[in-house]
């Protein structure tokens, strides 16, 4: 090719698309030059803001055609870099897509555009007694079409499960250009579940452009404790106690001390003060069961050793207990100049354990690190603290990297929300073996040959299409040999 | 690996030993990989005739040997199970601990592998979801021998792709699933059953659907609707109460009927699936038994899965009925799965109708088994 492709890209984009949905300004570029992991950053070579589905198709059949990556880009609140531009590519934003399109309470499903903010979906369904059930931290403003690119949960997800499980519809374009629907209203299409295989593909199959979510019947009672514990282990006890007895909360989160005093520096949340760990146990469904599982809450609680608890009666106090927990990630900035977050999965079971190695790796390197979680499903978020202008950045990034191994060496996994993206590509390896890799990247060739859609993103070094995997030959040495299991 | 002969001469049965099964999976699929053999994937058989009419293959892998649970951690909820094991022993083993997988298709003897490869689903799906839901991470062998795994054994993960949902509901078309791991669920002590009088089940449907007492299972026999509540002792009179009343009955029981669940076909008849938008239930069953008259039915009521069975007469045009049920499902968004049937009409009717996405499926299935060797026509569209 003579002429790079990019410039006769823009305009192509501009006479079909208009000229308000093409920037190809330097400045303006640098907006989208990363998304909520800033630590990387790259200046998108053009940015396409398409409106409707036929746009979105246009722009990417134009790309495949030259050949040329791209993108897309939800609201650019992801944590690892999923949608991290390119400087030869196009980053397709999908933010003015905003359209909800239905909301049919009878059939329990709303039908909307990608650029919809989670919380929309909330707010269109609540007059009917009815929400939408993943909540991501993010959900005021990450957008409906990220979370299905990276498969999104939040704190409540404990009880109600991931996007790919409130998701039975896309409309997708795939890296061709072509436009294909998936799933819909009703449930268990024939054929393969490719809208499962979508969901959390992190942008690498395609670009949703319509998708149909499952609206749940909101609970008849919701109460939320507040439970204070000297250290980390005995409110580790509870959340045990608490899962052995068979109750099923809708969260269960934890805060170590760090994390309670950068949250009471922002935002004076009001913790008991002296507390070593804070639990936010929250319990939804019909009252009488709420109540008695309340009850024995509290209960599993003290028997622990927690010296205070605190029930939020009403939606203001249960926001105020929420606040310190919502805050936690911004107000760690208030007690460190720098910081990390960090996403990684144990075994509920292997948390105590876990958090004492953290607690030892941090002494032994002298970087500090605040513990915010999920406990209920043991998903944890260490944030890192360091002090970049004390030459800290790359002990904080060791730091932070072996916390990710501990998780590993527990049978865990090294993100349970965040997504691989371009930041824990390398680490994929420490997880999967190559055949796993490969045999992932088969979904990868069947729905991207040219490895076009979001290139460089989840996998280390993406095999070519066309190759066979097992190269390397069956079953693993150590399987064969009885050493380990697959697990 | 021990080898004998079925009745067809040249069809060989391979069943690995339990011992070393996994290797002894990829090793009969590498030999038959090198031979270019067609292979065709066995559990306990209770769906063997389910989806498309099989093509004969060379070899049948049975999954019998690969059996057991593997690891299970009652304090994470988690079990890590091999294929071949029959749900029905699973769930004894997790009831020691009072959980259970939530997963209740009502073949007796099915295997997991096998609900898992035709994502077989049951009553309890209105609060639990289907196979895929239960999933966390699943260890496959391709048609030549690669073993891969995808997930893991946390319950939450997005590391990669989730292979567990593309091979759920695969039907043994994308590879032989060896291992698997769930998500397990407590079992809350106390239950009650109530049950409502319902010709139509639409406004027991929408009674359920707008209750907050939060059922975990609802099921349609043709003339009543079934409703499974659980919850501690203490709460749960109270809910039954609450969904009584919603429902319009008194009649509140501890148990569940011997039928509950089952399906409501004989052999020989013609065994559907109908999936439709939730509000359109009734809808659908007034279609169905105009088009299929004296047919038997059986409802996931809230889930939008409706199982009918049918003896069609012998004068009946089977593709023209089928076809117009298709329309009329279609029409709510739904499909029609001829799910089993006799021979002569598999032959007739494609069993899973028109499929959207069917290029995307077929790109998939050449990626995974390029030689198109595994459960050749079982799956859509010949796959």
């Amino acid at each position: 090719m003579t002429t790079p492709p990019l410039p006769n890209l823009a305009a192509d984009f501009a006479r079909v698309l208009g000229d308000d949905c093409v920037i190809t300004e330097r400045a303006a570029l640098r907006t989208y030059e990363c998304d909520g992991l800033t630590a990387y950053r790259c200046i998108p070579g053009l940015v396409v803001l398409p409106e409707t589905t036929a746009q979105v198709s246009y722009v990417v059949r134009r790309c495949h055609e030259l050949g040329v990556p791209f993108v897309a880009r939800g609201s650019g609140t992801g944590l690892s870099g999923g949608a991290l531009p390119m400087e030869t590519g196009v980053l397709i934003v999908m933010s003015r897509m905003t359209k909800v399109f239905s909301v049919d309470i009878d059939d329990e499903r709303a039908v909307v555009q990608p650029g919809v903010v989670n919380l929309e979906l909330t707010r269109r369904a609540a007059p009917y007694g009815y929400f939408y059930a993943p909540d991501p931290s993010s959900q005021q403003v990450c957008s409906i079409g990220g979370n299905v690119a990276e498969n999104s949960g939040g704190a409540h997800c404990l009880k109600y499960g991931f996007t790919a499980h409130h998701v039975t519809g896309l409309e997708v374009v795939l890296p061709d250009g072509t436009v294909e629907r998936l799933g819909g209203h009703a449930p268990d299409a024939p054929g393969y579940d490719l809208v499962g295989a979508f969901i959390g593909s992190e942008g690498t199959l395609g670009i949703a452009t319509e998708v149909t979510v499952r609206l749940t019947r909101a609970p008849e009672s919701v109460r939320t404790l507040l439970a204070a514990f000297p250290t980390m282990d005995e409110a580790g006890a509870a959340v045990s106690a608490i899962i052995a007895s068979g109750i099923v909360p809708a969260a269960i989160e934890m805060m170590d001390a760090l994390s309670i005093e950068a949250a009471e520096a922002a935002v004076a949340c009001g913790y008991p003060p002296g507390a070593g760990a804070v639990l936010i146990v929250e319990l939804d469904g019909p009252a009488e069961q709420v109540e008695t599982d309340g009850t024995a809450v509290e209960r599993h609680c003290r028997d622990a050793g927690a010296f205070e608890l605190r029930l939020a009666v009403d939606d203001v106090e249960r926001a105020q207990v929420w606040r310190g927990r919502k805050s936690a990630f911004a107000a760690v900035g208030r007690i460190s100049p720098d910081y990390i977050v960090q996403d990684g999965v144990v075994p509920r079971t292997a948390l105590p354990a876990v958090l004492r190695d953290i607690d030892a790796l941090s002494r032994e390197t002298g970087i500090r690190v605040a513990n915010v979680f999920h406990a209920g499903d043991g998903n944890l978020h260490p944030l890192v603290l360091f002090d970049e202008s004390r030459g800290e950045t790359e002990r904080a990034e060791s730091v932070s990297g072996r916390i990710l191994e501990l998780c590993l060496e527990h049978g865990g996994s090294i993100t349970g929300e965040h997504g691989v993206g371009h930041d824990k590509k390398k680490q994929m390896t420490r997880m999967f073996t190559a055949e796993d890799l490969d045999v992932m990247q088969l979904l990868r060739c069947a729905f991207d040959p040219e490895s076009l859609c979001n290139p460089g993103k989840v996998f280390p070094t993406p095999r070519l299409c066309g190759e066979r995997p097992g190269r390397r030959q069956g079953v693993h040495p150590l399987q064969e040999a009885g050493v380990a299991d697959v697990f | 690996m021990s080898s004998e002969d079925l009745s067809a001469p040249d069809v060989a049965i391979a069943t690995p030993a339990a011992d070393k099964s996994l290797a002894e999976v990829a090793a009969a699929l590498r030999d038959s990989h090198a031979s270019g053999q067609s292979v065709s994937i066995a559990g306990a058989g209770t769906k063997a005739t389910w989806g498309g009419p099989a093509r004969p293959t060379d070899v049948v892998l049975s999954t019998a040997g690969l059996s057991g649970v593997v690891e299970y951690a009652p304090g994470d909820l988690v079990v890590t199970v091999r294929a071949g094991t029959p749900l029905a022993d699973l769930q004894g083993e997790l009831a020691e601990h009072n959980h259970w997988l939530a997963l209740d298709p009502p073949e007796a003897a099915a295997t997991v592998g096998g609900i898992v490869a035709t994502a077989a689903s049951g009553p309890h799906r209105l609060r639990f979801g289907t196979p895929r839901d239960q999933l966390i991470g699943i260890t496959v062998a391709l048609a030549d021998g690669t073993v891969a795994k995808s997930g893991g054994k946390v319950v939450k993960n997005v590391a990669g792709y989730d292979l567990g949902k593309l091979f759920t509901g695969s039907f043994g078309t994308l590879g032989v699933i060896v291992q698997a791991t769930f998500k397990l669920q407590p079992r809350p002590p106390a239950r009650r059953v109530v049950t409502v009088e319902a010709p139509e089940p639409g406004a027991a449907a929408k009674a359920i659907a707008g209750s907050t007492v939060a059922p975990v299972a609802a099921e349609w026999d043709g003339s009543r609707v079934h409703v499974l509540l659980q919850a501690a002792a203490t709460a749960i009179e109270g809910m039954a109460m609450q969904l009584a009343a919603a429902l319009g009955t008194t009649e509140i029981g501890e148990r569940l009927p011997a039928a509950f669940g089952s399906r409501p076909w004989a052999p020989g008849e013609i065994a559907l699936k109908v999936t439709h938008r939730l509000s359109a239930l009734d809808a659908v069953v007034a279609g169905v038994r105009h088009t299929l008259p004296g047919a038997r039915f059986s409802a996931h009521v809230g889930s939008g899965v409706i199982w009918c069975g049918w003896r069609a007469p012998k004068a009946a045009d089977v593709g023209a009925v089928i076809g117009e049920l298709r329309a009329l499902a279609a029409s709510y968004d739904g499909t029609v799965v001829v799910v089993d049937a006799p021979a002569a009409v598999k032959t007739e009717v494609d069993a899973w109708g028109p499929v959207a996405a069917v290029d995307m499926m077929h790109r998939v299935k050449d990626q995974f088994d390029p030689d198109h060797r595994l459960n050749p026509g079982r799956f859509v569209d010949g796959i």
